[in-house]
């Protein structure tokens, strides 16, 4: 009976959560605020990277510090593309030519790719390491790409580069904000199923193992680095996403996506929402970007306000707001 | 099957082996039998890779595995049930069996969920629940479990009933027994010599990092001189 109403609990708040997000364009739209639908498409679109996070931070117990480069990757990919589409140059000219793309069914894809890439390159080399020295690792792999980008002067350097306009997909327009908003919340849909379909999969079941003991995994015959390879890879290709629909978003790419601090924030969303839930993280965007919104208006001091809130929740919430919403029992995947 | 010769290892500059060697044959249950700090973790970490060792070989079925990373050593169809009561807290009972059951490196004829369950029957109740709601006992058995679930050729047992209550420690007792009925290869450290005495067939006394005796179990019991140095009983 008692777990019964608590799946049921579980149950009611991801249900009526969805609903809230699938009805909220006609919600602004009765409130006269339109504004809010690109609002809640930066609370999506920053739900998906942290989410990301969450399956190498909550499910793998690895803390990285450096989950922005990812998001930063797959923002450029699209801007990249975009850039050259735009100035009819080559992205590559040699040892064949291949153009820019002003298309998401190219973008995303590439975007995917790359920062999944690139996710295999830092974590082939930082994944060896544990705690302290993992997060220094991942930490400086993304200040190093931030600095890279900063000196890029092809590409606008610090001051990042503009895009035309939103990508293209068949049969949409996203430069409407409304059908841009459905794309995001249907990609972190699809995300957070499939997501949460892995965590409970054998391949799942070995990366909860390894947070709890790596040894025990590998004397119960498992390449544990493989598996976390694998895992950081997934995170790093789904951050990439995230990178290219914020790109979209704002039409707008510059290093500070990767910058260190940016990380630092993914990783509060999901500390605060809750490690481990993959729900979680998706609360602990909205809740982080609206009390940003909501702050900000009375000061720009508004971190001094939100830390203390954020020390509260991680304290004595140790599941975070999901893990209060839904009750203890309830908190995993 | 498993034969380790004259093994070394260190603890950083501190060496806590000192050229150890022993056999398993096929279908045997051997123990390894010492005082507290004696080496029998060490030699056993060593074996499955989970320590370096520094000098000697180990071989199972004529395959060295001292260089192996230790979750190919287990994929030789080597199991262990570590010291402590490590079961993966946060998995369901279920699951951390399954998660034992997913490399089948070892044995011919793999054991079933439904047959463990029935060696252990305390367990069947509880596939739901996550590891860390299980007491001592259940605890100690889910390990046994999840390590039998690889179907490994040689179970290894590392303190399997320390802390735990008579009766309990009779369940499992009475777990492996079945298990060497079928023809499972042990190897088990414990410190319940009477209980050892009437399950395995031969023993290995350990001092300071190396083998000081070993023999078959009438020639233990007979040497009370043995028991009482090296045993402390
Ligand atoms: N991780 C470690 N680091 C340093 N020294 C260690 C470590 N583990 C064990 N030792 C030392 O190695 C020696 C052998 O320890 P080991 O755990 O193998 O003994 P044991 O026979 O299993 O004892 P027990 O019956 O208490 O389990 C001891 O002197 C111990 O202090
Ligand atoms: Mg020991």
């Amino acid at each position: 009976m008692h777990m019964l109403s608590q799946f049921n609990r579980k149950t009611i708040c991801i249900i009526s959560s969805a609903l809230l997000l699938a009805l909220l364009p006609m919600l602004a739209t009765l409130a006269g605020e339109p504004y809010l639908v690109s609002l809640f498409s930066r609370i999506l679109i920053y739900a998906l990277a942290a989410a990301s996070l969450d399956l190498i931070l909550g499910y793998g117990g690895l803390v990285s510090l450096g989950h922005a480069a990812f998001f930063g990757i797959g923002a450029y990919t699209v801007g990249i593309l975009a850039h050259h589409d735009f100035e009819e140059t080559a992205l590559i000219s040699w040892p064949l030519f291949i153009p820019g793309s002003d298309s998401g069914l190219v973008a995303w894809p590439v975007a995917i790719l790359v920062s999944a890439l690139l996710a295999a390159i830092i974590g082939a080399l930082s994944l060896r390491t544990r705690g302290m020295h993992f997060i220094m690792i991942t930490l400086a792999f993304a200040q190093m790409l931030f600095f890279f980008f900063v000196s890029l002067e092809g590409y606008g350097g610090d001051d990042g580069l503009t895009l035309f306009s939103r990508n293209t997909l068949p049969g949409l327009d996203l430069g409407d904000d409304v059908q841009f908003y459905y794309v995001c919340l249907a990609l972190l849909g699809a995300f957070l199923f499939l997501a949460g379909r892995l965590v409970e999969s054998r391949f799942g079941m070995v990366i909860r193992g390894c947070r709890e003991s790596e040894k025990r995994m590998q004397s119960l015959g498992f390449p544990t680095f493989r598996y976390k390879l694998l895992c950081f890879v997934i995170a790093g290709g789904a951050a990439g996403l995230a990178g290219a629909l914020i790109a979209n978003q704002v039409e707008y790419v510059s290093p500070g996506l990767m910058h260190w601090t940016r990380s630092a924030i993914i990783l509060v969303m999901v500390l605060l929402g809750g490690s481990g839930t993959l729900y979680g993280p998706v609360l602990g965007a909205a809740a982080f970007l609206l009390l940003e919104e909501v702050l900000s208006i009375y000061t720009e001091h508004w971190m001094v306000y939100f830390g203390p809130v954020m020390i509260l929740v991680v304290l004595f919430a140790r599941h975070g707001l999901f893990g209060i919403l839904v009750g203890k029992e309830n908190r995993h995947g | 099957m498993l034969k380790v010769e004259q093994i070394e290892t260190f603890y950083g500059s501190s060496q806590a082996l000192f050229g150890v060697s022993l056999k398993v044959r096929a279908g045997e249950v051997v123990t390894l039998l010492g005082r507290n700090g004696m080496g029998k973790s060490t030699t056993i970490k060593s074996i499955m890779g989970l320590t370096q060792v520094t000098r000697g070989r180990i071989t199972f079925n004529d395959i060295e595995i001292h260089h192996l990373p230790s979750y190919q050593v287990a994929r030789q169809g080597l199991g262990l049930v570590p010291e402590g009561r490590q079961i993966f807290p946060n998995l369901t009972v279920l699951e951390n069996i399954m998660v034992g059951a997913a490399n089948r490196g070892g044995r011919e004829e793999p054991y079933t969920l439904d047959e463990v369950l029935e060696i252990f029957p305390r367990l069947a109740e509880r596939l739901k629940n996550y590891g860390n709601q299980l007491s001592g006992g259940e605890q100690q058995m889910l390990a046994v479990v999840r390590a039998l679930m690889t179907t490994p050729k040689l179970l290894i047992l590392d303190e399997a009933t320390e802390g735990l209550a008579p009766l309990v420690r009779k369940e499992i007792w009475y777990g492996l027994s079945v298990l060497k009925a079928r023809g499972q290869s042990i190897l088990v450290i414990d410190k319940n010599l009477d209980a050892l005495m009437k399950l395995a067939d031969r023993h290995y006394v350990m001092e300071r990092g190396a083998v000081v005796w070993s023999g078959e179990t009438d020639e233990l019991a007979d040497n009370e001189e043995l028991k009482a140095r090296y045993l402390g009983v």
